[in-house]
C-alpha cells in the first residue's frame, strides 16, 4: 500500500511511445492515492474501467467510491482503466500491445473481473474497444464455457445497464443499481467458486441469483412477427433464476462506503475538484429525466457525516475546490448549514466551493456571490422547454415568473451571463413551443436592459443551447416517438430564426447539438438485443469515441445497420402501444410502469404532478424502505398514501 | 518571507509537463498545510515561481520554487511536512529563506545547468562516435539552428558550452544530510549555459552533433537528467565560484 516504495515496478508501455503519444500521463497510474498492493497476498483482482478517454473517466464519481470500497477489502486488489485514446490504440493494436490496468500495468486479461461503467449509450463501441485490445473474445457466449479465472468476468454497471439488451451478448454479468449493496456478495462467491474448483457457467448461473445481478446468457427474448418483444424469460434448464431483476439501493448513504483517498491525476480533468455527494436520487420527477427514475428514492446524507467527508476529501487530495454533487443540490434540505460552514472552514484557505445544478433564488444567489467571481461566472437556467404548456408536459416545475425573476435579481447583483438549457423534439411539442424559447431569451435580455444604465455591467450575454430529445427506458416518456436527423435540424432552424427576429438578437447566442448522434442514441437507448449485431459491426468498421465529434462518423453506422438488418425506424420512429413488452421492463427499478404509464397520460394532457416532498405520488420506490418517502417534512411524515 | 525550495523529480514524473507539475506543488502545499501567501485580488492565487521549467521527459536532482509563507518555519519542518505529503518521485530536498525582490528571483538568477546524459539501452554510440564528440566539442566555433519564438536562427553555440565529459566520473546527487549519499553515473555531462540570457538545452546540442556527424535523427537516444541550476555571481565574491547553486543563496531557517 506503501506508493512511495512501489516505484519500481514495470511499464506497460516503453518510454519510446510513451514520449509520442499524446498526454503520457494517462497511462502511468501513478497518480497520489492510487492503490497498490502485493499481488500474493489478493485472491481476486478487479480492473474498474470507463470506457472513454482518462480525462473523461476520471472525472466519474462512481468509479471512485468503488474503487475505495473494494480496495478496503485485504482478499482484493481494484485497479482502472480507461478507453486507450486514437493515436495509443493505433500503436497497441500495431505492436500487440494488450490493454493493461494503470496501478499493477499488468494486462487485463490476467484479472478476475473487468467492470465497465455505462455512464452513455454512445461508448458503446469504447466497450468492444476495451474487450478488443484486452484479448478477451467479444461475445460472452465465447467465454462460458473457458475456465473460471482463465479470463476476467466482464460485468457492466451503471444508468446504461437499466437497459442492458443492446449490449447483453457482450456481457457476462449485469449489476443493476448502487454498487454498494451486493458486490461483497458476488466477489465472495467468485472466491469460493475459485477454490471449489467451479466452472465458469456456474459461477455465472450462481451469481445470476444473487438480487440485483442479471446474467443475460440464460435469457431468451422472443419476437412476434412485427418485430416486438413476445416474451423474455430465464432459460428452464436454469431453475432459480429470477424473472425480474430487482435494482439494488442504498438505504443509509451516510452509513455507505464513500472515497477514502481521492486520486488526485496529474493532468487537468474534466472534474479537477473533489466531489462531495449529498444526495441521491430526485424529489422532482421530470419526465423525460431517466436519473430522476432510476435512482429513487431520493436519500441525502446528514450534513455531520458530509462535514468530515469533505475535510478528509480537501486534506487528502490538496484540492482547491470542492463540489456539492447531487441531481438537484438546491433540494439538500441542510445546503445552508453545509456551505456556511464550508466558507467558514475554507474560505480563508481560498477553497472554491462549487454548486452545480442550482435554482436561482435569493438563498444561491447569496451563497454564489460569496463562492464565485460575479464579474465571469455566468448564471445557467435549465427550463427545457419555452413555453410553459411544454413545461408542464414535460414536469419541469420552473414558471417564467422563476427564470424572470432569479435573473433579474442576479443582474441586479452584477452577473450579465446567463446560460439556458433546451431540449428540442419532446412530445407534443409544436413550432410555437419552440419559438418561445427565443421569446423567453428575449424576456431576460429585456429584463437586463430595465436595469438603469449606469447601474448595470455592460452589454449581457444570454446563449441558448439545445439538445435534441432522447426517450430514455424507465421515464413517462419512453413510449414517445424520435424523430428523423432532417426534422430535428428544422427545429433548431426555427430557433435560429427566430433568436434572429428579437429586438435583443445581439445579445443573445444560439447553439445546438448534432442531430444524427441523437437518433444513434435513440436507437442504443430503448434497442433489443438484436441492435447488438450493429454496434459489433460498426465497430469493426472503425467507429470508435462516438462522443467525440473527430471521431464521429454517421456513415459507418447507416452501413453497419443495413449489413446487420437492424431498421432504425422500428426503435426510434415507431410509436409503441402501451402493452407492448418493452426489452427493459425484465427490469425492476422501484418506480413501477403503471406509475409510468399515468405520468405518461398526465403529460399528454398537460398535467403537472407534485414533487416528492410535497405529497407523494406512489411511483413504488416506498419498497426501497428509505429515503424521502419516509423523511418528515416540517414535523410531518410525507407518507400520504 | 520568501523560501526557495529545492525538490527532485525523478521516474514517472518524467512524463509530467511544467504546468502539471505546478497544480501538484500548489496541491502538495495544501496536503501539507503550510500557511502559503496568496495573491490580492478577486481570484487569489499561491505567490510562487518556478526557477526553471524541465522539459517532459527529463528528470532532475535539483528543481526550484520560490514560495512566499505568512509564517516561519524551519528549513528540515518544512522540509519534513512536504517531504510526508508527496508523491512518488518528488523529494523535497531543501528549503532556505531567500531576498525579496525581483532580482533576486530564481527565474532571474538562473545562468547555468548540468546535465547528466545516459544512452537509452539499444541506442548507444560506437567508440569512434565518441572520439568525434570529443574533438567536436573542442571546436573555436559550433553553429546550431535554435528554434525561438521568431522562428529559426543560426547561432554559435561554443562560448555557452562550459563543459561536455564523455564518462564522467560518478557524481554525487543532492540529497539532505541525513540521509545516504546516491551517485549518478551517466555516459556524458554537459554544463549549459541557461536561463533567460542564452538558454541551450541539451538536445540542441546532441542534435547538432549528430547533424554535423551525418548520424540519423534519434529523439530516444539520451535519457537527460538535470543535475544542478546556477546562479552568475560574476565578480562579486572574487576568489570563489563565479556559479553557485541556486539553494546556495538561501540562509538555512533555524
Amino acid at each position: 500500500m506503501n506508493q512511495k516504495s512501489a516505484s519500481s515496478y514495470k511499464l506497460a508501455l516503453p518510454e519510446e511511445i510513451l514520449l509520442q503519444v499524446e498526454k503520457p500521463e494517462r497511462y502511468l497510474g501513478n497518480e497520489l492515492n492510487v492503490v497498490r498492493k502485493d499481488k500474493s497476498t489478493i485472491d481476486i483482482r478487479f480492473c474498474m474501467a470507463f470506457p472513454d478517454v482518462y480525462e473523461i473517466g476520471m472525472s466519474h464519481l462512481g468509479i471512485q467510491i468503488l474503487y475505495s470500497m473494494f480496495n478496503r477489502r485485504t482478499d482484493t486488489w481494484c485497479e482502472r482503466v480507461y478507453s486507450p485514446w486514437a493515436d495509443l490504440d493505433h500503436i497497441m493494436r500495431r505492436k500487440k500491445i494488450p490493454l493493461f490496468a494503470l496501478e499493477s500495468q499488468d494486462p487485463v486479461k490476467v484479472f478476475d473481473f473487468l467492470g465497465i461503467t455505462l455512464q452513455y449509450e454512445l461508448c458503446y463501441t469504447n466497450v468492444l474497444q476495451l474487450l478488443d485490445l484486452a484479448g478477451i473474445p467479444l461475445h460472452a457466449k465465447e467465454r462460458l464455457d473457458a475456465p473460471l479465472g482463465s479470463m476476467p468476468i466482464v460485468i457492466g454497471g451503471g444508468p446504461c445497464a437499466y437497459n442492458p439488451e443492446p449490449i447483453a451478448d457482450f456481457f457476462d454479468l449485469f449489476y443493476i443499481g448502487e454498487g454498494e449493496t451486493v458486490y461483497d456478495e458476488l466477489l465472495d462467491l467468485y472466491k469460493a467458486c475459485r477454490k471449489a474448483g467451479t466452472s465458469r457457467r456456474e459461477f455465472l448461473y450462481r451469481a445470476g441469483q444473487i438480487e440485483g445481478i442479471y446474467a443475460p446468457a440464460f435469457y431468451t427474448p422472443v419476437y412476434h412477427d412485427d418485430g416486438t418483444l413476445a416474451s423474455f424469460s430465464p432459460d428452464p434448464a436454469y431453475p432459480g433464476l429470477p424473472r425480474r431483476i430487482r435494482k439494488q439501493a442504498v438505504a443509509n448513504l451516510d452509513e455507505a462506503p464513500y472515497i477514502d483517498k481521492p486520486i488526485v491525476p496529474y493532468m487537468r480533468v474534466t472534474q479537477d475538484r473533489v466531489v462531495l455527494e449529498v444526495m441521491r436520487g430526485c424529489i422532482r420527477g421530470c419526465r423525460f429525466c431517466q436519473a430522476g427514475m432510476i435512482y429513487r428514492p431520493n436519500r441525502h446524507k446528514s450534513a455531520e457525516v458530509l462535514k468530515k467527508q469533505a475535510n478528509q476529501l480537501l486534506r487528502e487530495s490538496g484540492q482547491d475546490e470542492i463540489s456539492l454533487s447531487s441531481l438537484s443540490t438546491s433540494d439538500y434540505p441542510c445546503l445552508p448549514e453545509l456551505v456556511n460552514y464550508l466558507i467558514g472552514q475554507y474560505g480563508q484557505r481560498q477553497v472554491n466551493i462549487s454548486l452545480p445544478s442550482l435554482r436561482i433564488d435569493a438563498f444561491s444567489l447569496d451563497v454564489m456571490s460569496k463562492v464565485q467571481d460575479v464579474s465571469k461566472s455566468s448564471l445557467t437556467f435549465a427550463p427545457e422547454a419555452g413555453s410553459q404548456r411544454l413545461r408542464n408536459v414535460i414536469n419541469k416545475g420552473l414558471t417564467e415568473e422563476d427564470i424572470l425573476h432569479g435573473a433579474g435579481e442576479a443582474f441586479k447583483g452584477g452577473w450579465n451571463k446567463v446560460k439556458l438549457y433546451f431540449m428540442l423534439g419532446q412530445p407534443t411539442e409544436t413550432e410555437e413551443d419552440r419559438k418561445d424559447i427565443a421569446h423567453l431569451a428575449e424576456k431576460i435580455a429585456e429584463e437586463y436592459y430595465e436595469i438603469p444604465k449606469e447601474e448595470r455591467n455592460g452589454k449581457c450575454s444570454i446563449s441558448i443551447s439545445t439538445s435534441f430529445f432522447v426517450p430514455k427506458p424507465f421515464t413517462p416518456f419512453q413510449w414517445a416517438v424520435m424523430y428523423d436527423p432532417g426534422d430535428y435540424l428544422g427545429f433548431a432552424s426555427t430557433v435560429n430564426h427566430e433568436v434572429k427576429d428579437m429586438k435583443n438578437h445581439k445579445s443573445i447566442r444560439y447553439n445546438w447539438h448534432e442531430a444524427y448522434v441523437t437518433v444513434l442514441e435513440g436507437l442504443l437507448a430503448r434497442g433489443d438485443r438484436r441492435v447488438g449485431a450493429a454496434i459489433e459491426e460498426a465497430y469493426r468498421q472503425g467507429a470508435l469515441f462516438d462522443a467525440w465529434s473527430e471521431y464521429w462518423d454517421w456513415d459507418r453506422w447507416v452501413s453497419a445497420m443495413e449489413k446487420t438488418g437492424v431498421d432504425l425506424a422500428f426503435y426510434t420512429r415507431r410509436q409503441r402501444t402501451e402493452d407492448e413488452l418493452l426489452p427493459w421492463d425484465f427490469i425492476d427499478c422501484g418506480v413501477t410502469k403503471k406509475f409510468l404509464l399515468d405520468e405518461w397520460h398526465r403529460a399528454l394532457d398537460g398535467i403537472v404532478t407534485p414533487n416528492c416532498r410535497e405529497n407523494c405520488n406512489a411511483c413504488g420506490a416506498m419498497k426501497y424502505k428509505c429515503g424521502i418517502c419516509y423523511d418528515e417534512v416540517d414535523g410531518k411524515k410525507v407518507l400520504r398514501i | 518571507m520568501r523560501v526557495r525550495i529545492q525538490y527532485s523529480k525523478q521516474g514517472l514524473l518524467k512524463f509530467i509537463g511544467h504546468l502539471d507539475m505546478m497544480r501538484c506543488f500548489q496541491k502538495l502545499l495544501r496536503r501539507a498545510d503550510v500557511d502559503v501567501t496568496f495573491s490580492e485580488g478577486y481570484s487569489p492565487h499561491m505567490v510562487m515561481s518556478y526557477a526553471f521549467p524541465l522539459g517532459v521527459g527529463m528528470t532532475s536532482d535539483s528543481e526550484y520554487v520560490d514560495v512566499d509563507l505568512n509564517r516561519a518555519y524551519s528549513s528540515r519542518e518544512l522540509v519534513s511536512l512536504l517531504n510526508e505529503a508527496a508523491p512518488e518521485g518528488l523529494h523535497v530536498l531543501d528549503a532556505r529563506e531567500v531576498p525579496l525582490g525581483k532580482g533576486n528571483k530564481g527565474m532571474t538568477l538562473v545562468a547555468r545547468a548540468d546535465y547528466t546524459l545516459s544512452f537509452r539501452p539499444g541506442h548507444e554510440w560506437d567508440s569512434s562516435v565518441q572520439e568525434a564528440f570529443r574533438s567536436w566539442v573542442k571546436q573555436p566555433v559550433i553553429y546550431a539552428v535554435k528554434k525561438g519564438k521568431k522562428g529559426e536562427k543560426e547561432v554559435d553555440i561554443a562560448p555557452f558550452l562550459y563543459e561536455a565529459v564523455i564518462s564522467p566520473e560518478p557524481k554525487r546527487v543532492c540529497g539532505i544530510a541525513d540521509e545516504e549519499p546516491e551517485f549518478r553515473k551517466g555516459d556524458l555531462f554537459l554544463s549549459l549555459s541557461a536561463g533567460s540570457g542564452t538558454n541551450i538545452r541539451p538536445d540542441l546540442v546532441m542534435d547538432t552533433f549528430a547533424k554535423d556527424r551525418g548520424l540519423l535523427p534519434d529523439p530516444y537516444r539520451f535519457m537527460i537528467n538535470r543535475d544542478e541550476v546556477y546562479a552568475d555571481l560574476g565578480g562579486e565574491r572574487p576568489g570563489s565560484d563565479r556559479f553557485v547553486p541556486l539553494i546556495g543563496l538561501g540562509t538555512t531557517m533555524e
